[in-house]
């Protein structure tokens, strides 16, 4: 455990990102980020700030222009097929869930186990529905994502990367274009997932989120950091949001400060 | 790269330059081709030369198309070996999730094409084989039959039919799905799964074209000789069942078999690949997959027609 915690879940030094859509056009520039064991970060910035990019650098997508970063204590330079195993213990979430359309609710949560422990659908029946369960998608097993709301998908991907028990989960923006009580729900379920859900064990999962609105994600124990100007800036935790002096901070937090002064 | 793409215009806008073949461009065009050879193995993204601005003069228009061929050969090639090295390598990997694939996908390319590959057998019976049995016995030449439906039915029309309606009935399927599936993201989320998309997505859908092309070949070739005899029987053609496949069968030989199979599995194989890649290789937006699809349709039938000439050539080589 102490090894574990030790080690940076995830350690970026000098790195720049690339677009994934253009690798010839750098989106952020020399990051310095080291996320440990168990902490709970929200990366904010506006639209087009590389947030996706970021994330999915991390998730290792796509290898930094420059810099090194380092998962769970290894490079990932090259992310091939020998790093299966260390890429299986990250969880990544899309914007918009990015399910496969061809597939049903169930068949998509349940892919990734039965690929890569090469089961049958029946084997992994039962584990999948206890999942679809705690989700509350049950009576939209049978479904295909196009069919149901935008809402359901997210919690659907959600499902599909929880179902290899990572220890990092990477969530791209999983709050836009929810209704009010699906909010609750995933900011509910995530604290749950960062102390320590009976999902994982008990063990407390490291989370990182982006957002382009930092107010739902007001808590102590998060970190938070800004994407601005394709600089990364660390902020530290609540407090130090809110008495930062910077005009993007104060822009994503401005729908607050309306709200208090009323 | 935009800047290259944007400029030839405006010169030819103010009409300031003499030089018909714009300089920039064409280093552009050189340090293409270079970059790409360099990294052999990695697929092209010929998008960039697609798009852009025309060139002004018809010399520099051939050029162009020439380049985005052999780009497109190329990427074609690598395409096709790194499948084959998926399929290959990873023929244990994951086979719970695989094999089912690959049934759905020959049920799709294989099972659920027979009706009409029933319907086409019989017109084609009607159409070809009825009307060249009936000439043949009419001028006396009934004794070249059997080498004339070979070479007609069995060696070029079935397979190069076969093949033609497998690229239209599930090679366009197949552009459109993988194209949307490449511009809604999912070859992403299944890389961030550890899926490999080319083992998922592509592997089966070349092992299940391969094995319907070649089944459904076999079948047009027995229904359209059968339905032929049944229509020159119609028109009184004095020749018995039994003389009609005696002579068909003494004109095939072990190489026909042999070629045939080769033939047809090729057909499958290269149609899998070349929707497969269009779908697949590039990153996509969703306004351009009906563009690639018409695309991979048109070069499906290119190389389906290479293929079927390179084997005309072994034909008559033996």
């Amino acid at each position: 455990m102490s090894e574990t915690q030790n080690i940076p879940v995830l350690e970026m030094r000098g790195v720049s990102v690339a677009a994934m859509r253009d690798a010839s056009f750098t989106v952020v520039e020399n990051v310095d980020w080291s996320v440990a064991a168990g902490e709970f970060w929200v990366v904010a910035g506006p639209e087009l700030s590389g947030k996706s990019d970021l994330l999915m650098l991390a998730a290792g997508l796509m290898s930094p222009v420059a810099g090194s970063y380092k998962l769970f204590g290894s490079d990932t330079k090259d992310f091939g097929e020998a790093e299966l195993a260390e890429r299986l213990r990250v969880g990544f979430i899309f914007q918009g869930g990015q399910l496969f359309n061809q597939l049903t609710i169930a068949e998509n949560v349940s892919l990734p186990l039965r690929y890569q422990k090469n089961l049958t659908a029946a084997a992994v029946a039962g584990e999948v529905s206890a999942l679809l369960e705690l989700m509350e998608l049950t009576p939209l097993a049978d479904v295909t994502p196009a069919n149901i709301a935008a809402n359901w998908r997210q919690r659907a991907a959600l499902a599909r990367a929880l179902i290899l028990k990572p220890e990092l989960l990477l969530l791209d923006n999983p709050l836009s274009g929810l209704g009010a009580r699906h909010r609750q729900w995933w900011l509910h379920f995530l604290d749950q997932l960062s102390g320590g859900h009976e999902l994982s064990g008990g063990r407390p999962l490291t989370v990182v989120v982006t957002a382009d609105d930092l107010l739902p994600w007001q808590h102590a124990r998060r970190k938070f950091a800004l994407l601005h100007e394709k600089k990364f800036i660390p902020l530290g935790n609540w407090n130090e949001v809110e008495t930062a002096n910077h005009s993007v901070v104060k822009e994503l937090l401005a729908v607050q400060l309306e709200t208090t002064t009323q | 790269m935009s800047c290259c793409a944007r400029r030839p215009a405006s010169d030819f806008e103010t009409g300031s330059e003499e030089n018909n073949f714009d300089r920039e461009l064409a280093a552009f065009y050189a340090a293409h081709v270079r970059g790409n050879l360099a990294k052999a193995f990695e697929l092209t993204n010929t998008q960039v030369l697609r798009s852009a601005a025309l060139p002004k003069s018809y010399t520099d228009l051939l050029g162009r198309k020439l380049f985005l061929a052999l780009l497109t050969v190329q990427g074609l090639g690598a395409f096709a070996l790194i499948t084959l090295g998926v399929i290959l390598q990873k023929n244990t990997t994951a086979k719970n999730v695989i094999r089912p694939r690959i049934r759905q996908e020959i049920a799709r390319a294989g099972v659920a094409l027979l009706p009409m590959f029933f319907f086409v057998a019989l017109a084609l019976g009607f159409l070809v084989i009825g009307q060249t049995v009936s000439t043949l016995a009419k001028v006396g030449a009934i004794s070249y039959l059997g080498s004339t439906m070979v070479i007609v039915v069995v060696r070029e029309l079935g397979p190069l039919l076969a093949a033609f309606l497998v690229l239209a009935r599930v090679g366009t399927a197949n552009v459109i799905e993988l194209g949307t599936a490449r511009a809604l993201g999912e070859v992403e989320a299944l890389e961030v799964l550890g899926i490999d998309p080319v083992h998922y997505l592509i592997v089966p859908r070349v092992i299940g074209m391969a094995a319907g092309v070649f089944s459904l070949t076999v079948y047009l070739i027995i229904g359209a000789l059968a339905s032929g005899y049944l229509f020159a029987f119609l028109q009184d053609v004095p020749l018995t069942p039994g003389d009609y496949f005696k002579q068909i069968v003494e004109s095939l030989g072990w190489l026909d078999f042999a070629l045939l199979a080769l033939k047809t599995v090729a057909f499958g194989f290269f149609i899998a690949i070349v929707t497969c890649y269009h779908g697949l290789s590039q990153p996509l937006r969703l306004e351009e997959v009906s563009r690639v699809a018409v695309r991979a349709v048109t070069q499906g039938i290119i190389v389906c027609v290479m293929i079927d000439a390179v084997f005309i050539v072994l034909y008559l080589v033996t």
